[in-house]
């Protein structure tokens, strides 16, 4: 086998965030959410164990929802979905997320496309993944320009869900909604702790010498490199080729 | 009818509701719409918009656009759009996609609004005091919850495969077509083909049919998703969008790419 792919990581990282989930909905456009999501799926099924279902919205082959666009909401609502991911063009320390944009609402500049689903499903589904490949002091801010989603509710407002961990392309982080905050878990390989820190636009906790986020061992990979690509290039062609050709090269 | 007659439906400051990217975009209704004119539209995505949100704005016949994103997918923002909220030439309307379920939903029952969890805290609620929180009544006390008031828009415009020559249209699965129709005062459609059989009579259409009572015009209008896919029928044509994002990022490309040719023979060079 061949070195492993930093995307590879990202892939099984995502596969053990969701260990447990029943049910967990993929947004359009999330190859690689979906992937961790696939890898999971083939593990339990490998394992033997209780099927996990994934919903991935856009997509034909992947989407059993009968009553249009609204039935996602409905079944999250209900307590139906465990898990979600979201990104956005900002992040903040206590959770917050901006899909809007930036500057002086509402004449945003730039402007992104909105806030989609974020406003609810952050709240009603237990486990939301954040994630964001790009961790920059541009996207993990201390506070957020605008809140399309808050990352925690005052008690007394009605809250199933929220942030579990935001995932990056340099660590994986915890949440912890009593402070609130994010605590370093792990760094991927190449990653030091004060890169991490100059690229952090809010404080975070940290062990004095935090971990390496862990590598997908032998059976993993081949499971990731095989049965998953090949399901994951029935809805991102693209995304598949090019990982084969990375990994290939 | 034909796509000048269904245009003309359309008049000035009237509220359209309209379909996500994939769920059967009229785009040939676009054109048609750009062609009439009729401005200071209000425009209703269900729940969220693109090509067609984008052009009409570029075209200068959008006032607000309430909705909960609008972008050009893969092919990235949509620049009419975010040009003009820049320029604060019109009004947007932030809300969350299950929000704009909930205000059709209310609609169709008749009823004045639909309760929605979530939301509270956000600045898209601190933006919308058209939105209320109240208090559950069913709770022993505190618990509050968002009100979205109904969404009555005046006219519902999408694509569709297949009509029948009784005016039914078949949606298939995708509900989203229904509800905007239940809550619009007009819903104008545009198919690929008028079917002769009648689609409520055999219980596997009907179970995907939006029944006449609710739909007010029909022309034909093959391709008439295009550049955007039709389910069941025909794939995005991703490179077509790709062009237009990058021809619109100046006033001047998108009038240009929009005076390049009428819709119905840029379909016919891409078939």
């Amino acid at each position: 086998m061949t070195d492993i792919h930093p995307r590879e990581i990202l892939i099984t990282t995502i596969a053990r965030l969701l260990d447990g989930v029943r049910h967990v909905a993929v947004g359009a456009s999330s190859p690689i959410p979906a992937a961790g999501a696939m890898l999971l799926r083939a593990l339990k099924q490998r394992a033997g164990a209780p099927p996990v279902r994934i919903s991935i919205l856009g997509s034909v082959e992947h989407n059993f929802f009968t009553n249009g666009s609204a039935e996602l909401f409905d079944c999250a609502g209900q307590g139906r979905i465990d898990a979600f991911f979201l990104g956005g063009g900002q992040i903040d320390g206590h959770g917050n997320i901006n899909l809007v944009g930036i500057g002086d609402y509402p004449a945003s500049a730039p402007r992104w496309p909105g806030s989609f689903g974020s406003a609810y499903l952050y709240f009603v589904v237990p486990r939301v993944i954040l994630f964001r490949e790009e961790h920059s002091p541009r996207v993990l801010v201390e506070t957020v320009d605008f809140t399309s989603a808050p990352g925690v509710s005052e008690p007394g407002i009605h809250r199933t869900g929220g942030p579990v961990a935001l995932l990056t392309g340099k660590a994986l982080f915890r949440f912890d909604k009593a402070r609130p905050g994010f605590t370093l878990e792990s760094l991927h390989p190449g990653h030091a702790l004060a890169e991490v820190r100059d690229a952090t636009g809010f404080s975070f906790d940290h062990a004095g010498q935090p971990p390496q986020t862990a590598l997908p061992d032998r059976a993993t990979l081949e499971l990731l490199r095989g049965q998953v690509m090949d399901e994951l290039a029935e809805t991102y062609p693209e995304f598949a080729s090019q990982m084969r050709r990375e990994i290939h090269a | 009818m034909d796509l000048q007659g269904m245009a003309r439906r359309v008049e000035a400051g009237m509220q359209l509701a309209l379909p996500v990217d994939y769920a059967g975009v009229s785009m040939a209704m676009t054109r048609a719409l750009i062609a009439h004119g009729a401005g200071d539209l209000d425009l209703f995505c269900v729940p969220t918009g693109g090509l067609q949100v984008d052009q009409l704005v570029g075209a200068g016949l959008v006032r607000s656009v309430e909705t909960s994103a609008v972008s050009l997918g893969e092919a990235g923002g949509a620049p009419r759009f975010n040009q003009a909220i820049a320029e604060g030439r019109i009004v947007v309307r932030d809300a969350t996609c299950p929000a704009i379920h909930a205000g059709l939903m209310a609609a169709q029952k008749g009823n004045p609004f639909q309760p929605l969890r979530g939301i509270i805290g956000s600045d898209i609620l601190r933006f919308r005091p058209d939105w209320r929180v109240i208090d559950n009544p069913f709770a022993e006390g505190g618990d509050p919850i968002v009100l979205i008031p109904a969404a009555r828009p005046d006219v519902a415009i999408f694509h569709a495969p297949t009509a029948d020559r009784h005016g039914n249209v078949w949606i298939g699965r995708r509900r989203e077509l229904a509800a905007m129709a239940y809550a619009a005062a007009q819903t104008l459609v545009t198919v690929e083909r008028i079917v002769e059989e009648n689609l409520l009579g055999n219980e596997m259409s009907a179970a995907g049919t939006l029944p006449a009572l609710y739909v007010s015009g029909i022309a034909v209008a093959p391709r008439g998703a295009w550049p955007y896919g039709l389910w069941g029928e025909y794939a995005t044509d991703t490179a077509e969008i790709q062009r237009y994002a990058k021809a619109a990022r100046t006033p001047e490309g998108f009038a240009g790419y929009m005076a390049a040719a009428p819709a119905g023979e840029m379909q016919e060079a891409a078939r």
